[in-house]
């Protein structure tokens, strides 16, 4: 035990694909193990945390946390995890950019938990009981973590090494980030371990994008005959890969989808929403605002779209409260 | 004057907030029309930063979000009219991301009077005065969006943790590669 290098992997907010995405490594991960010690893996293994914290401080090589920052407990392991490792990779969309959790920056915390213990129509809840950090029964303390006011990326929270970008990183990307991380030749503090150009740089169907767009209306995917080779802006519809990284081997466009971001932006890019929708924006025909506002119209979901795997790791954040301005 | 607004900004809680704008203003129109309106000696309010652009259509949604999380209370583009574009189209790509762009801030809890596009020509400099002047007033009216601030208070929730998990970290690694 003693020689090989420590592993860790942990989930917070997340939805359990990162984690399935180390499975698919197959028979890769027997190589991974015959390398590796993996000393801490809650969804696969039985270590407890009482055992994370009897190890040494920076005694972890590396640990692969994927999933959001929403509650304290989820903060608690990542400070933890931080201390043990001498490495921090942020794995996947959520831990890199918020995720699909992210989306909850829309709403307040509040909002949040009114609809889901309440207002939600699926819900029955007459006595209004909404879970506390603290409640007392038959004279016992039952404690629960609590929940934080915003989601946050992992490097909102502790410093990050790395990042492996993907919902979720593709098995390959992740043999590369591990054969690299052991190899001793380490990357730039801060790098995205994967290649940096847009998707559309590597998508199949690039020599059908044409220079100009001109967009009338943009179509949605579950309610258009989708062209299988065809560029999907070509065929009016929203494809984030102008604005997204590529590494991805285009496994959406594969299956004959339009990207929706996941991979986040490259290194050239602060936000990748804003990025988006300059692109796509300024590429449709219209030319007097009720036009414009028409062909914009027909994208429903702003916010959702362009910022769909990106919210809480863009420059805003997070809506502001309306009862919060002073 | 820089130092001094930035100062008062600062202390906005205080009472003494004062808005702060930036303008991104397109070289070949409205910056002239801003020069025009300074040496014609109008005066108009002193909220404004104006940053010089080749064109509107140079202003990357980006610089817009940027400016709002830096601390602008609002932010104004100023570009040619519309035909009248040095670049014959960049005004056109920037009135259409200005429209998505509108929305995307609603959504996000961002006033519609906080972000403003306005054509303004070359000649126009009394224009300029009354455009700044009535955004400072609508942006006064809404009051500070101070969205450092809101960060930094976000962020205070992450403060207990941190002195208690964090704590000793200067035992150093010492087993292990």
């Amino acid at each position: 035990m003693a020689g090989k290098p420590k592993v860790a992997f942990y989930w917070c907010a997340s939805c359990g694909g990162c984690e399935e995405s180390v499975v698919d490594l197959a028979e890769g991960l027997l190589d991974v193990v015959e390398a590796v010690d993996i000393v801490f893996w809650p969804v696969a293994m039985d270590f407890k945390r009482q055992d994370v914290e009897a190890m040494p401080d920076g005694s972890i090589l590396v640990s692969m946390i994927n999933g959001a920052v929403r509650s304290s407990e989820q903060e608690e392991m990542v400070r933890l995890l931080r201390r043990k490792s001498r490495l921090v990779v942020a794995y996947g969309a959520c831990a890199q950019l918020g995720g699909i959790p992210g989306l909850g920056n829309q709403f307040g915390r509040e909002q949040i938990l009114r609809f889901a213990y309440q207002d939600c129509p699926s819900v029955q809840n007459p006595d209004r009981v909404q879970p506390q950090p603290q409640s007392h029964e038959d004279g016992r303390v039952a404690t629960l973590p609590g929940l934080h006011h915003v989601v946050r990326t992992l490097d909102h929270v502790v410093p990050v090494e790395y990042s492996l970008p993907g919902c979720p990183p593709t098995p390959r990307l992740l043999n590369q980030a591990i054969t690299r991380l052991l190899s001793g030749d380490l990357p730039p503090k801060g790098s995205v371990l994967a290649p940096d150009i847009a998707l559309c740089d590597q998508c199949p169907r690039k020599d059908s994008k044409p220079t100009d767009l001109r967009l009338d209306e943009f179509k949605r995917p579950h309610l258009t005959r989708l062209d299988p080779q065809k560029c999907f802006l070509a065929q009016g519809l929203v494809c984030m890969g102008p604005a997204t990284r590529g590494g991805c081997e285009a496994a959406c466009v594969g299956g004959n989808m339009p990207c929706s971001g996941c991979f986040g932006p490259t290194s050239r890019v602060k936000d990748q929403g804003a990025k988006m929708l300059s692109s796509l924006c300024s590429n449709i025909a219209a030319t007097t605002e009720p036009d414009i506002d028409r062909t914009l119209a027909t994208i429903p979901d702003p916010v959702g779209t362009f910022y769909r795997y990106s919210l809480a790791g863009s420059l805003l954040r997070a809506r502001v409260p309306e009862n919060a301005k002073r | 004057m820089t130092a001094q607004t930035t100062t008062e900004a600062a202390s906005g809680a205080a009472g003494s907030w004062e808005p702060r704008l930036v303008a991104f203003f397109c070289n070949w129109c409205t910056y002239t029309a801003a020069d025009l309106a300074g040496v014609s000696r109008m005066k108009h309010a002193p909220n404004v930063r104006i940053i010089r652009v080749m064109c509107s259509g140079r202003v990357d949604p980006q610089f817009v979000l940027e400016a709002f999380a830096k601390g602008a209370d609002g932010v104004l583009i100023g570009g040619c009219h519309i035909g009248d574009c040095h670049y014959v189209e960049g005004n056109y790509k920037a009135v259409r991301r200005v429209r998505m762009l509108r929305r995307v801030l609603l959504g996000m809890g961002i006033e519609a009077d906080r972000f403003r596009l306005e054509w303004i020509s070359a000649s126009e400099g009394e224009k300029v005065k009354l455009v700044i002047n009535d955004m400072v007033d609508k942006v006064r009216a809404l009051g500070p969006l101070g969205l450092p601030e809101r960060f930094q208070a976000w962020d205070q929730e992450l403060e207990s943790l941190k002195r208690t998990v964090e704590a000793p970290l200067a035992e150093a690694p010492v087993h292990g590669r």
